[in-house]
């Protein structure tokens, strides 16, 4: 399956047929800074991904000092 | 897992509060959560005009989305920082919000009002970009907001952002900054107008999530120089307590809002003057603006 990745944007390979939760432990990817998004709407951490699937990592971080 | 409110699928699960919501129910809670800070902090009335801070970002618009929804009377104030392509992007963020929901937009450039875009004066002052960003964006807001008639003005800080800034400021144990770290500062002055933050409630994923589910179109990328800054480290070392410990970031900004904030508050006020060149509320003669504005004057 295909996950894309931003800042800059990637894409990387990884196997599906599990839970997203175990997709971002495989990318060390904290679930807090990310939010998932597949298709038109987001997915939670306990949801499977297929194979054929496309999600996004989206970051949610916002920089600089206020 | 499935949505705490109507039982359907769950779109975002958020563990601090042991709850996951369906899209329908998640934009719900936002701006419930939202409606509480204005509740609790007394920020804002209905009969009262808005500045809403934008940079572009989900966090600001989210927050003005919100406002607009619930009916308040909102202007936007976006700042153009003049940092390359970035600041290209995210004004035409907030010009194309503001025009598909016709509500009317100002747009202030600090290369003008300063004299120099933020990566000049990064250069001049030889400090962090930060520094000189963020003392130019707090008198810019304030300035068009007292010329605007507007008695307050919002932005769109989060818990992320409120938490890691107390975490540099415990770390370092500025306690004179402690006091002024609030969702909410009341006017001290004529010339200072209110500052809320009716997101401090809610955690930037969670601003995210509510900016994607709305099908807000928002600046994505960092900004350039956010890279190394103190404030990403901080979030990110609250990220890893927040992933062992869901709820630390919330507990460390609510704990200390509630409970520690009181002590530091200073018996006395600092005594305010206003700047002999440009009038604005500052603690000396001349302003840290005014200052600046010398500063990047002076290199050209």
């Amino acid at each position: 399956m295909k996950v894309v990745l931003r800042n800059p944007r990637r894409e990387v390979e990884v196997a599906g047929g599990r839970r997203v939760k175990d997709v971002l432990r495989d990318l060390d990817v904290i679930p807090e800074t990310v939010i998932v998004i597949r298709g038109d709407t987001l997915i939670t951490a306990d949801q499977m991904v297929d194979e054929t699937d496309t999600i996004e990592l989206r970051p949610v971080m916002s920089g600089g000092r206020p | 897992m499935k949505c705490r409110k109507c039982g359907g699928q769950a779109a975002i699960e958020l563990r601090r509060h042991n709850a996951a919501f369906c899209p329908d129910d998640f934009v719900e809670f936002f701006r419930n959560q939202v409606r509480e800070a204005i509740r609790k902090h007394r920020m804002f009335g209905r009969d009262e005009s808005v500045l809403v801070a934008v940079s572009g970002g989900k966090d600001s618009l989210a927050l003005w989305d919100v406002l607009i929804e619930d009916g308040y009377r909102t202007t936007g104030l976006h700042l153009d920082l003049g940092i390359f392509e970035y600041s290209l992007d995210s004004r035409a963020k907030c010009e194309a919000f503001a025009a598909a929901r016709g509500v009317p937009l100002l747009v202030s450039s600090v290369a003008e009002e300063v004299g120099a875009p933020v990566p000049v004066i990064k250069h001049v002052t030889r400090r962090p970009p930060c520094s000189g960003c963020g003392l130019s964006k707090r008198y810019l807001m304030n300035r068009a907001a007292l010329e605007h008639g507007f008695p307050v003005v919002a932005t769109g800080h989060n818990l992320d952002d409120e938490a890691a800034t107390l975490f540099g400021s415990v770390m370092h144990w500025q306690t004179e900054a402690l006091p002024r770290q609030s969702p909410a500062l009341p006017s001290t002055h004529a010339k200072l107008v209110r500052r809320v933050k009716p997101l401090y409630r809610l955690s930037e994923r969670e601003a995210a999530a509510y900016a994607f589910l709305r099908r807000i179109d928002y600046i994505v990328e960092e900004c350039p120089f956010a890279a190394g800054a103190t404030s990403i480290a901080h979030k990110e070392i609250l990220n890893r307590l927040e992933d062992t410990s869901p709820g630390a970031k919330h507990n460390f900004l609510f704990g200390f809002l509630d409970r520690a904030r009181p002590a530091f508050e200073r018996a006395e006020a600092v005594a305010l003057n206003e700047c002999v060149r440009c009038g604005q509320v500052t603690t000396g003669t001349l302003c840290a603006f005014c200052k600046l504005a010398d500063q990047v004057k002076r290199a050209r």
